[in-house]
């Protein structure tokens, strides 16, 4: 591989990293290039104690593995694990130097799970993609996914960096399980994004603003070529966020240009600027726009999930809207606090009463079924094979809510 | 530069100095080991007959106070924490010390705090000699780097009372600062700008210092009441315009915690105490006034709701979360030991069932019984564990002494003990191999919650019992340690010197742990 000096075009100073009273878990690189006088580190730490050596030793083996003779290299450190500190000085590093090596952390054996396509996907837990402190503990909330965001929650000016600090937590961070899922940045630009993190188990991609099929396709395209170099074989799910005027009127076409998009997902903050309203809470101005979402994809089968609620401290305004959401279809929600989730998770879930009549609805189609009859009726009412159906997702979600215990049956 | 020769192996293997400042020490035993006899320390005798006989006690000024009760070189000067950040008086006392001209004193304060680094420049000038009490933050930084005069000595809330009683610290003049108060000076903690709850830190105090200063910004007439120190015991009363800052006193705002992750950690708990089949009607608990702490009380109160579960009462220091669950009936008596927001000091001064306790009443070793032994189940912090489930809650992993002990020590002889703490902290991790300094033996510590695994003394198989099968996730302790250091790194050890800066007291007067001091 070759590696060259970037011209002087700049200058020759780069850094990388946050260093804000709340930065905690992270920390702040700054690297000085020179021609000569070899490399001097200055490290402040608060754990210079504990892990000061670990850390300087840490500082020299990257810009040996850089191959950088002559340097400062200063790092102001609140705490950050080792795959943020090698994140913070790669990034700076690559501003200055071009190279296609990376220094990769450990990938972690319990991160090399897969996931299925039509596993419950109810809560997903938004986390901005170059805040380190806010990952660490992401999986012990439990929700059902975990999205990595590169996009909207990262300034312009940090989307390199975070690029990189998403790769290095999709190896190092143990999610405890839950799906993990990268919003890339909008088509094109997206596209970059994907080399730093189809090699590293990504389970779902979220793709912003998608307003066609051809989005798709070339995500899909750059990830098998991404695929054939590696050799990955875990399934990439895609999920597409409509957030246009455009996007809504093209919701089938968009659903059916891939066979591994799992769900389509609505941003309503885009989508009501769009068509110039302001977002309120009962959605009126986006009624329109979320059934044609969850037409299209019920039409499909895939997953149909609703936008962010934004209000994080109003927990009753966020079962309302839950309520609401549930009621026209949606199958579930994005998180933007973990706070969210559990409200989420126990009003997507099947009621107690919706539970007990699937129950019902189920035992008489299996009564009948053992019993050879042609008709199910439960009562006076006959149940029609949708009717059956719908019991069926609705006890499905129970036993994976942990509302019900799988084998019900044999327990009644 | 002093050298500490005398080192000794306590029985839990760690080297403590068999003499503090000039006095002799002895080494911890083991839980329950030591047991002193013998009538060995008692009150000074008072008469009344040389007190005024209309029971009036001012005098002018803290200073003509501090002159008249004979303020002079080396002598204990004890004050109480009831202020919290917001207390006036002890930086005033030796401000008072300085202007005399008086040296080598011993500060004996309940607990200190960031507001009383003030006090750094005394230590360095040689007004105070030492501390014995807590030395937090910037007086734990100065404490660590070997720069206090003399040792150290950090003791329990119970544990300050005992050296009273034993006669290991004899208290020359206690500065006694009162919210409210009359000439007798009977005193309380219940009214006034300054109202802070409860005074019982200073009771022990008011009861053995040779002399007694109450200092008040609240005078009122003849009987103040509730006296919850008796004017008996007082020899001045000293009226000031100013004697804490209420906002730093009692936070109005006392909210609980909204991250997270601290959140879970509380819910955690409380489940644990539920399948483990502690949360029953009648039960008891203490939980501190940290965020974690109030949240678990507030899990507490869901469970307790839902299953229609009654406590019979809550230990420690009271809040608003605690107050409601009284006044809503989900809590029959609060036993406070400190007040820790205006709610807590409304409920005191209203709700009979709300009672003030001391040290001596809830955690004194030398009592013909000890209230936290009562008590089901407590819930603390600490800065650190190690595999062997000792705790340490006064210094840092890079071996910095930042907090006092608080009641911690006195609180580990409830029924179960639960340490609730994040596996790791930023990059720390907090299960190690071994702690910086402990703090309380792992013998009486039951089980450790953190996010990422609950961890049961096996000395508790009761408790291995009652869970199995619960769904918790229960792991060892030593996986715990395992995956802190596979998230944070192998942690290196702080290297320190082998001068001692300060020791660690158990609740019996032997010598627990000492403090070394860092290398620079």
């Amino acid at each position: 591989m070759e590696i060259k000096l970037l011209s002087m075009i700049n200058n020759s100073i780069a850094s990388a990293g946050n260093k804000g009273e709340k930065d905690r878990s992270d920390c702040f690189v700054s690297l000085t290039l020179s021609d000569a006088g070899g490399i001097h580190l200055k490290l402040n730490s608060k754990v210079e104690v504990l892990y000061g050596d670990s850390i300087l030793e840490l500082c020299q083996s990257m810009l040996k593995f850089f191959r950088i003779e002559h340097a400062t290299l200063e790092i102001d450190d609140k705490g950050a694990l080792p795959f943020v500190i090698m994140a913070r000085i790669e990034a700076a590093i690559k501003q200055l130097v071009k190279s296609d090596l990376e220094f990769l952390p450990e990938m972690l054996s319990e991160n090399l799970y897969s996931s299925t396509f039509n596993q419950p996907r109810i809560s997903r837990l938004y986390l901005p993609g170059n805040t380190p402190g806010l990952m660490l503990n992401a999986g012990i909330h439990m929700p059902d996914g975990i999205i990595l965001d590169l996009e909207d929650a990262v300034r312009f000016s940090k989307k390199s960096e975070a690029r990189i600090l998403v790769r290095n937590a999709l190896r190092s961070v143990n999610f405890l399980g839950v799906e993990r899922m990268v919003r890339i940045n909008q088509i094109p630009a997206g596209l970059e994004d994907l080399h730093y993190i189809i090699p590293h188990n990504v389970n779902l991609i979220l793709i912003p603003k998608c307003e066609n099929g051809d989005q798709i396709r070339m995500v899909n395209e750059k990830i098998k070529t991404i695929q054939k170099q590696i050799g990955n074989l875990n399934p990439v799910w895609l999920m597409p966020i409509i957030e246009s005027a455009m996007g809504v009127m093209k919701v089938l076409d968009i659903a059916q240009s891939a066979d591994n998009i799992v769900a389509i997902a609505i941003g309503l903050e885009d989508y009501t600027a769009d068509i110039g309203v302001e977002r309120t809470n009962e959605g009126t101005e986006s009624f329109y726009a979320r059934c044609q979402v969850v037409n299209g994809c019920k039409a499909l089968g895939i997953q149909a999930i609703d936008s962010v609620f934004s209000d994080f401290e109003d927990m009753e305004a966020l079962k309302e809207n839950v309520l609401r959401s549930k009621a026209l279809g949606f199958d579930g929600m994005g998180c933007i606090h973990p706070r969210q989730i559990k409200v989420v998770h126990d009003n997507y879930a099947p009621t107690d009463k919706e539970i007990e009549n699937a129950q019902i609805i189920l035992n008489a189609f299996f009564e009948a079924n053992e019993n050879g009859y042609g008709v199910v009726s439960v009562g006076n009412k006959m149940i029609d094979a949708p009717v059956v159906k719908r019991a069926q997702q609705t006890i499905e979600l129970s036993i994976s809510r942990g509302k019900l215990p799988a084998n019900w049956r044999k327990q009644n | 530069m002093r050298k500490y020769h005398k080192l000794v192996v306590n029985s839990i293997g760690k080297l403590v100095p068999s003499e503090v400042n000039g006095k002799p020490e002895i080494p911890f035993k083991g839980v329950g080991k030591y047991i002193p006899a013998n009538r060995i320390y008692g009150a000074p005798i008072a008469s009344c007959a040389n007190f005024p006989s209309d029971g009036n006690k001012r005098i002018d000024s803290l200073k003509d106070s501090l002159i008249q009760a004979g303020l002079s070189d080396g002598m204990v000067i004890s004050t109480h924490h009831h202020f919290r950040n917001g207390d006036l008086i002890a930086n005033m006392v030796f401000d008072i010390a300085k202007e005399m001209g008086v040296k080598d004193l011993i500060w004996f304060p309940s607990a200190s705090f960031e507001c009383h680094s003030y006090l750094i420049k005394y230590l360095e000038d040689g007004t105070i000699h030492h501390i014995e009490g807590s030395m937090n933050g910037s007086l734990g930084s100065f404490t660590t780097q070997g720069k206090m005069a003399g040792l150290g000595v950090l003791r329990s809330h119970g544990g300050r009372y005992q050296a009273v009683q034993d006669g290991e610290v004899h208290i020359d003049i206690a500065v006694i600062a009162a919210p409210t108060a009359d000439f007798f000076g009977n005193a309380n903690g219940v009214n006034g700008p300054a109202a802070c709850g409860s005074l019982g830190f200073a009771l022990v105090d008011s009861q053995y210092a040779d002399k007694v200063i109450v200092v008040t910004d609240h005078l009122v007439d003849f009987p103040c009441v509730p006296w919850q120190i008796q004017g008996n015991n007082v020899d001045f009363v000293v009226q000031t315009d100013k004697i804490g800052i209420p906002e730093k006193i009692v936070s109005g705002t006392t909210e609980m915690t909204k991250s997270p992750d601290r959140l879970f950690l509380a819910n955690l708990t409380a489940q644990f105490c539920d399948k483990a089949g502690i949360l029953k009607d009648g039960f008891s608990f203490q939980s501190g006034a940290g965020g974690i702490s109030l949240a678990v009380a507030q899990y507490f109160r869901n469970i307790m709701l839902e299953r229609g579960i009654k406590a019979r009462f809550a230990r420690g220091g009271s809040n608003k979360y605690l107050v409601s669950m009284l006044e809503e009936g989900l809590l029959e008596y609060i036993l406070d030991g400190q007040t820790f927001d205006l709610e807590g000091v409304r409920s005191m001064r209203e709700n009979p069932n709300h009672v003030w306790t001391s040290p001596f009443t809830s955690y004194n070793y030398h009592g013909k019984g000890n209230f936290a032994g009562l008590v089901d189940v407590v819930i603390l912090g600490a800065t650190e564990i190690d595999i062997n489930f000792n705790a340490n809650v006064v210094t840092h992993s890079d071996g910095y002494l930042l907090h006092g002990i608080g009641g911690w020590q006195n609180c580990l002889f409830s029924k179960t003990v639960i340490l609730t703490v994040p596996l790791f902290r930023d990059r720390i991790p907090v299960i190690k191999d071994n702690v910086t300094t402990i703090c309380g033996p792992g013998e009486l510590i039951d089980v450790v919650v953190t996010e990422r695994g609950i961890a049961i003394n096996p000395l508790r198989q009761d408790l291995v019992d009652l869970t199995r099968g619960s769904g918790l996730p229960i792991v060892s302790i030593t996986e715990l340690k395992e995956l802190a250091e596979k998230i944070c790194g192998k942690p290196a050890l702080p290297i320190f010197t082998d001068q001692p800066v300060a020791v660690v007291k158990w609740v019996d007067g032997t010598i627990l742990d000492t403090i070394w001091k860092v290398q620079d």
